[in-house]
């Protein structure tokens, strides 16, 4: 290959449609997500009914000093740990059961799990709603609690939206760490074994070290993934539940910005989830990185 | 391998169908619900139905104009993979195949632009598509175009990383025998490396296409009041009414929207599986 300024006029003609597209439909829009955040941005601003008015951290100030938004940051951390565990904890353990069972209990196991994985978070949502209806869900005609419903309480809407988000997103995990344990060479195994390493030794000592940066990679993404869970919340608990109890920080700021039209607000509320998650992402790749491990 | 090594795998076997039963049940329990007839989807409880029907089918679409939204959907993904396939396929060309500077910094920020959360960009690109909408009403609010447009950028990035394994994995010797041959560059592309790399079109384009397909937050705040403009998850949310639901129908509506994406991931499951395991390794 020849290098030289021929080549760069070339790349330059091949990435030039990607370059306009992203800068255009993501890069432009963070700049102006930060702006917009910096300004009182309400209906009236939209329609050119009154000027723009300048506000700086105003947003911010305001957002950070009312209880609501701290209420609704408490309630997103929960309710992403409680789906990250559970997702963890139910691929992990499914992952090394269907390392103990012959091809077709697993090819059974595999195919649901891909089920689940497929099915679009809406219709998902809309099955679980249905199964776990107060009149005539499926749960509730077996248990007996006719007339229950599970999206009233706080706590109860947001335990079945949390098991709908497991189930969707265990897949993903148990499949990736069934790929490593499997990827983990026979030999070492019987290295353990013949150095004299019980199943549950080998397990903590050998396959769990060789997994750990898988784990941590599988933990970052569902962290990331649970953190901006949005259609489940809003579709499951009809837009964040009665007077907002079942607000996570994505339906929020989209409550904010589009049905009560502070936009600016809604932007601020973007900014900072934004920046959680990229806190989240930083500390764990230190971490990884600490540790030895080279993603 | 003998029972003696492995005296609990009959137990784990028991186990893993009964986890496979529970886990399938919500989608079996769809497709159950969607072909009963209308009296027994809220009277009975059993796991079967003697008199299996379409009816719930036919009123999603005819009532409920499901087809239309189903059509709006399909438009958006189609539109999505065939522009994003051919913008990325050219990126990853570029970016695999030719020496420039910036080359690295370009796939450092490619990498980046994915951590992104496209969600906390509602409202810019809320206001982005207003103001396209005013020059070209097309690719503004409440038209399809506009959905188009985000997913198409939301898609890049991971098709242009994922492709460009897929071009890498081309050898080099054969674009120089191309070009030995009298070949130009826009030939050896077209000619050469696209139908080369047209798996791994293939693998990308059917993840861009549930992306799109899934959709459900970018529908919602764009279409604001074109009923005809909806996409399916977002007509199915509209459908979904409390107390008053036609379950039948809402199931039906549901397993629409659901056969496609699956059919779709059992398609590539193979290649998502090894190519998440290499993403992951590598």
């Amino acid at each position: 290959m020849t290098a030289g300024r021929g080549q760069g006029r070339t790349a330059l003609a091949y990435l030039s449609p990607a370059l306009l597209v992203l800068v255009a439909l993501l890069g432009y829009p963070v700049y102006q997500l930060v702006v917009i955040s910096f300004f009182d941005y309400g209906q009236e601003q939209v329609s050119g009914g009154a000027p723009l008015e300048f506000l700086g951290l105003g947003n911010y100030s305001a957002l950070l000093g009312s209880a609501k938004f701290w209420s609704v940051l408490g309630q997103t951390v929960a309710f992403a740990a409680v789906c990250v565990l559970g997702t963890l904890v139910v691929g992990a353990a499914l992952a090394v059961l269907a390392t103990r069972v012959r091809p077709w209990a697993r090819t059974c196991l595999f195919l649901a799990a891909l089920g689940a994985w497929a099915t679009p978070a809406v219709a998902g949502s809309t099955i679980w709603l249905f199964l776990f209806d107060a009149n005539f869900g499926l749960v509730n005609t077996v248990l007996g609690l006719d007339g229950f419903s599970w999206t009233y309480g706080k706590w109860t809407a947001f335990g079945l939206v949390a098991a709908e988000v497991v189930w969707c997103s265990f897949p993903f995990v148990m499949i990736t760490l069934y790929a490593g344990i499997r990827a983990i060479p026979a030999e070492v195994l019987e290295a353990a074994a013949l150095d004299g390493a019980s199943t549950r030794r080998a397990a903590r000592s050998v396959v769990l070290p060789l997994l750990r940066p898988l784990l941590i990679v599988v933990t970052i993404q569902s962290i990331i993934w649970d953190f901006k869970v949005f259609t489940q919340v809003y579709v499951m608990t009809g837009g964040g539940g009665i007077a907002g109890r079942n607000l996570v920080l994505n339906v929020y700021a989209y409550q904010e910005a589009f049905a009560a039209s502070e936009y600016g607000l809604g932007a601020a509320i973007g900014v900072v989830t934004t920046l959680i998650l990229l806190a989240i992402t930083v500390f764990y790749l230190r971490a990884l990185r600490r540790s030895g491990e080279v993603l | 391998m003998s029972a003696i090594r492995h005296p609990g795998r009959a137990l784990a076997e028991a186990v893993t169908v009964v986890v496979a039963g529970v886990v399938a049940f919500p989608l079996f329990w769809m497709v159950l619900t969607a072909v009963k007839p209308p009296d027994e989807v809220v009277s009975s409880a059993l796991p079967w139905t003697t008199r299996p029907t379409l009816d719930s089918f036919v009123r999603a679409l005819t009532v409920q104009d499901f087809g239309r939204y189903f059509l709006n959907s399909v438009i958006v993904a189609v539109a999505v993979v065939a522009l994003s396939m051919l913008v990325a396929f050219l990126a990853a060309a570029a970016l695999t195949r030719l020496r420039f500077r910036g080359r690295t910094t370009m796939l450092v920020m490619l990498l980046v632009v994915q951590m992104v959360p496209v969600e906390a960009l509602t409202v810019p690109l809320f206001f982005l598509m207003r103001s396209v909408g005013q020059s070209v009403p097309a690719f503004g609010l409440n038209h399809l175009g506009s959905l188009v447009l985000v997913h198409l950028a939301f898609s890049l990035p991971f098709s242009i990383w994922m492709l460009r394994g897929f071009v890498a994995a081309v050898p080099v010797e054969l674009e120089e025998a191309a070009t030995l041959d009298g070949a130009s560059r826009f030939r050896f592309l077209w000619g050469v490396l696209f139908p080369l790399v047209a798996p791994g079109l293939v693998a990308t384009s059917v993840l861009s296409f549930i992306h799109a397909w899934n959709d459900f937050l970018f529908a919602k705040t764009f279409i604001i009041s074109a009923a005809d403009a909806q996409t399916l998850p977002l007509a199915l949310q509209v459908f979904v009414k409390p107390d008053q639901n036609d379950w039948g129908a809402v199931m039906a509506g549901s397993t629409l929207m659901t056969i496609p994406v699956l059919v779709f991931f059992v398609l590539v499951q193979r290649r998502l599986v090894t190519g998440l395991a290499g993403s992951v390794k590598g």
